[in-house]
Parts: C-alpha cells; structure tokens; sequence
C-alpha cells in the first residue's frame, strides 16, 4: 500500500500534530516502505483465529467502592501550562 | 576507599551490612563516576542531593539493624518512570518541564526496600528506539568502543541510558523497560545483564506508557543475580494496575544457582536469519554446548510465525501509541505552543513537541486504526500475534526455556540505520517475540564481536518462570565468564 500526500496529511490533521510541507513529503515515503513491509501479515492464514487482545488471562478481582484518591487540587495544577483561581486556562472552546 | 562504583548490587550489600562502607561513601563514589561520566549523557537529570539525603536515612537505618532489600543501594532510573518532585521527560521536548507530583509504584517499592536515586536515566523519546538516538536531550554513548576507535556507538535502546550508566561503572543497577527489546538489546550492546519479566510481574503504574500490551519495566546489572535482586524488589502485584498479576514473587535471589541439569533447552530453528554474522551463530552454538555441557539437553524446537513478529509488532504498538499519546495536547501539562484557536495549539504543540519518530508512529497508528483501514491491519495483527504466542506454547511443551542470540548484531555507530526505519526496527528481530508473547527473557553478555564488542545471549522462559530463566542465565554466565571492561569504564 502506497501512501499519497493527502493521505498523510489527513492522518496529520486526525492525529492533530502540525507537519511542515518538506515533513509531509518525506513521511509519505517512510510511512509507505513501512506499511509495504507491515503487509507481509497478508501471507499469514488467520482464518478462524480469535484476535488477541490480553496475552494472559486475567482474573478482575472486585474492590470495595471506596474513594481511594482525590483531594489534591493543587497536585493536579502544579503542571499546568497556564492556571488561575485553580483552574486549567484553556483557548476559547466555544466561540 | 577508591573504587566504590565498581561494587555489585550484592557485594555493596554486604559491606554496607557489616558497616565497612557507608551509603554516602557509596553514593558519593557513583555521583563521581556520573560526573566523570558526563560525555557518555547517559543521564537526564542527576539527583545528588536527593541521593546524599537518602543514603544518610539509609545509613540510620543500617546502624539500627534495620533495612530494606536494597538499603544503601544506589541505583539510575530510566527517565521513563515517574519520580515525585523529580523531572520526568521521556526523553521527549513535550515534557521536558513535567515533575510528577505522584511516584510510580515499581520505584515507590525501591525507595521502600532502601534504594538511593542517583539520577533518571537518557533513553529514546518515549522509549521508542532501538539506538538512543530519538531522545530530545541527545544521544547515548556506549562506553564500549571497538580498540583504537573514537567513541561514538550506540547504546542500544531504547534504555540506553540504563545501560551505559552500569557499563560505564556509574551505577550498579538500573531500572529499564523493554516493549520491543529495550533492555535487553541495550543490554547485549554494553556488555551487561538485562531482565524483562513475565507481562504483569511489575506494575505499569506510574511508567509513561507508550504500547501498554507490551510495556514491562525490568532491571539492567552487571550480575545475573544483581539482577535478580533489583527484579525482585520492582515485582509484586499492584491494584493501581489492571494486568498486574497477583501471584506471589519468588525468592530469586536465594534460590539462584547455575543449575541446568535434567533441563530441556529449545533451540529455535526460524532464528536463524538471513544475514546473522557468523560470529553471532558460533557464539549461539558455543552457549548452546556451555548448556549442554553442565548437564541441559538441547532441543530443537520451531516458531514459525518468528519473521511475522516484527510487521505485527509495528502495527500494535504504533497503534496503542497513538491512543496513549493523544493525552498530550498541552492543555493541563507538559509544553505548551500557541496557536490561533483550540485545534491550532493542539497541532502546533504536537508538532513541536514529539520528534521525529514519535510522529512517524503516531501517524501509522493513527492509519492502522483509522476507518477502512482497522480490520486489515490491527485486527489481523492481533490475530497473526494469537498465531505467535501459540507457537511459543507449542515449543515449551518440548523445553523448559529457550536459547537465542539477544540481537543480531554488536553496536553500531550513531547515526547508522536512522534514515531506514525498517533496517532499525530489525534490531529487534530476537526480542520482539517475546514481548507479544508476553514471556519473561534476560540478556547475558556472553563474549566478544571480533572487532572487539559485547555481544549477549538470551533466555526466554514460560510465563511466570522468571526462576528457570535466571537458573540458566546463571550456568551461562559461569560458562562464558565474561570480565571484559569497557574502553570508556569510569575509575573513581
């Protein structure tokens, strides 16, 4: 499967990461060689066969439906790009 | 004394134990051979003052008779593992300011056990990369360098900081985590042991996740039992993450010996690739005969999805990537760029944020998980790794654990295979495996490349035989005594 321009560059805005026009160009040949080799899968007969999500069975054990966290305004702002009256500032969502 | 950072986990241990040494003295002698180490940048962020004040608790400790598995011991963190009030970047300019205010549940346990931080370790930008060379603060140099030569290899990765850190004798140990081979081809590169346990030994709570069906964190040392001995205060089981498992961990440590006999070891007919140097298959052949020497017996055992691992792997973990990646939009950390509205400083800070092969796989994921495209690539990569960890079950119904080369060649130069993606990605042809599969495999250095390199061998267990794996680690070790020092070791 060969990859075109647009085609990458829809997979950008999906992805929302901004690429420059040289970026663009160069990806469309990497991200081609490497779907070319990733299509090598088609050889392998899979009919039948369940997909594999969780390599080991896993038990889910229950929980008492207690709070175990929380209380911590400050913990989670610490980080913030941009904060006020211990809020995240955000761009305008809604205009 | 002179020449503390050259002690083992267990050898500083034991004289911390009887008071011959101090956890300072030992700390200091690491924070020297970290500086004197600086040009190898196998770190991010050092931690001096933090080490000193927990070794001085460590040292309190010890004079009351009390402590932990590691009381005293100083160990590196990949940069990988959140650290409280420590800086934790992935590597990666998107968080290159973050200081998590939560500690991850694996260094959590060795701070508990008495484990001094001596600094976060370099590695590849979100642990993607097989040569350290995608980190945003710079490369990693492998202190090994073939005779005569300038430095300038690659560590391997992607924790390569990990890796030259305890090659380098800047450190005993260090944590690593490995989702493709990322401790155990570093490993192989600089000449020292490398642990991945069984998915769900440890606790994924706390690691930036980057393929979260195939990160594990492990433990990197110059020992097969130093390594057993940080393994086994990282493991146990954690609510905080769902595919932890609650199983008991067992005493590594203690029961560790070279032993072999009356064991079944499978060879793997389909790993031998086209291409593998000759030296690699004679070093191959030679563990194999060590093993069978000490009383193992060889089989040859076949996993015939073994040249499908790779395609599968490059569409699972870029595909989980791009999902765990997309908690980056510079809203409530990390950086930050401007944009004209909402989507714009998403995009800007993306862009700006993740390097360049973060991006490349972010976009694959995003493509193998897009609309038209999710049946032809995930789901049947999801099958095509049904097919892989059934052959794996199929070959341990004839051997008890398997012997492999741990990658298919010794260090390359920086800068090599990086316009190629799919020729780096190959790096990984032994490890990935096992990864998929979910298994537990180690890296033992095992002897040298002609051009005078490291070069290691891997032991690949069943699920949850993380003792059988480091039993056979150890008779090769025995076997190979491998005591090669690297040109770049740091004397103190």
């Amino acid at each position: 499967m060969s990859l075109d321009k647009a085609t990458v560059a829809r997979m950008a805005e999906l992805a929302r990461i901004a690429l420059p026009e040289d970026q663009l160009e160069q990806l469309v040949g990497e991200l081609s060689g490497i779907l070319a080799w990733v299509e090598q899968l088609a050889e392998v007969d899979t009919e039948g066969v369940e997909p594999l999500r969780s390599v080991h069975p896993i038990r889910r054990s229950w929980r008492a439906d207690e709070v175990t966290d929380g209380n911590c305004r400050e913990a989670i702002l610490a980080n913030a790009p941009e904060r006020e009256n211990g809020y995240f500032v955000v761009p305008r969502v809604v205009e | 004394m002179s020449g503390l950072n050259r002690l083992g986990l267990l050898e500083a241990r034991t004289l911390l134990r009887r008071r011959e040494i101090s956890a300072v003295e030992l700390a200091r002698a690491c924070l020297a051979a970290m500086e004197r180490g600086r040009a190898l940048n196998a770190f991010i962020t050092e931690t001096p003052e933090r080490a000193l004040a927990m070794a001085e608790a460590a040292d309190a400790r010890l004079a009351r008779g009390e402590g932990g598995l590691l009381e005293g011991l100083p160990i590196a963190v990949k940069d990988l593992f959140c650290t409280a009030g420590v800086r934790t970047t992935a590597a990666s300019r998107i968080l290159a300011n973050f200081v998590p205010p939560y500690e991850s549940t694996v260094t959590a346990k060795l701070w508990a056990e008495g484990a001094v931080l001596l600094g976060k370790a370099n590695l590849d930008e979100f642990a993607m990369g097989s040569s350290n060379t995608t980190s945003a603060f710079g490369p990693v140099i492998n202190p090994w360098t073939p005779p005569g030569t300038e430095p300038g290899l690659v560590p391997g990765g992607s924790s390569g900081g990990s890796a030259a850190a305890v090659a380098a004798f800047l450190c005993p140990a260090a944590t690593g985590t490995d989702t493709g081979g990322s401790i155990r081809q570093p490993a192989s590169f600089c000449g020292i042991v490398g642990i991945k346990p069984t998915y769900g030994r440890c606790s994924r709570f706390g690691i930036v996740a980057f393929a979260s069906s195939l990160d594990q964190a492990g433990a990197f040392a110059r020992s097969v039992a130093d390594a057993a001995l940080l393994l086994q205060a990282m493991a146990g089981f954690d609510p905080k993450d769902s595919t932890s498992a609650d199983l008991p961990v067992p005493d590594w440590v203690g029961e560790l010996a070279p032993r072999v006999r009356g064991l079944r070891i499978g060879i793997p007919e389909e790993y031998r690739v086209p291409g593998m140097p000759a030296e690699i298959e004679t070093l191959w052949a030679r563990g194999a005969e060590w093993l069978r020497a000490q009383g193992a017996e060889l089989v040859s055992v076949s996993l015939p999805h073994t040249r499908f691992a790779l395609p599968t792997y490059y569409i699972i973990a870029p595909a989980e990537a791009s999902s765990n990646l997309a908690r980056y939009d510079g809203m409530r950390y990390g950086l930050r760029v401007r944009g004209r509205d909402l989507v714009d400083t998403y995009k800007r800070t993306r862009g700006e944020g993740f390097g360049a092969e973060v991006r490349r796989r972010i976009l694959i994921g995003t493509y193998v998980l897009s609309a038209g495209y999710y049946d032809a690539y995930y789901l049947k990569a999801q099958k095509v790794r049904r097919r892989i960890v059934e052959d794996f079950q199929r070959a341990f119904e004839r051997c008890d654990a398997l012997l492999a080369p741990t990658a298919p060649s010794a260090a390359f130069r920086i800068g090599e295979k990086s316009d190629d993606p799919v020729a780096m990605y190959l790096n990984d042809v032994f490890t990935v495996t096992v990864n998929l599969a979910g298994l537990p495999g180690i890296s033992v250095p095992a002897g040298l490349s002609a051009e005078g390199l490291p070069l290691g061998l891997q032991v690949i267990g069943r699920p949850w035989d993380e003792t059988t794996v480091f039993a056979v680690a150890r008779a090769l070790e025995e076997a190979a005594g491998f005591s090669a020092v690297p040109p770049r070791a740091v004397e103190v």
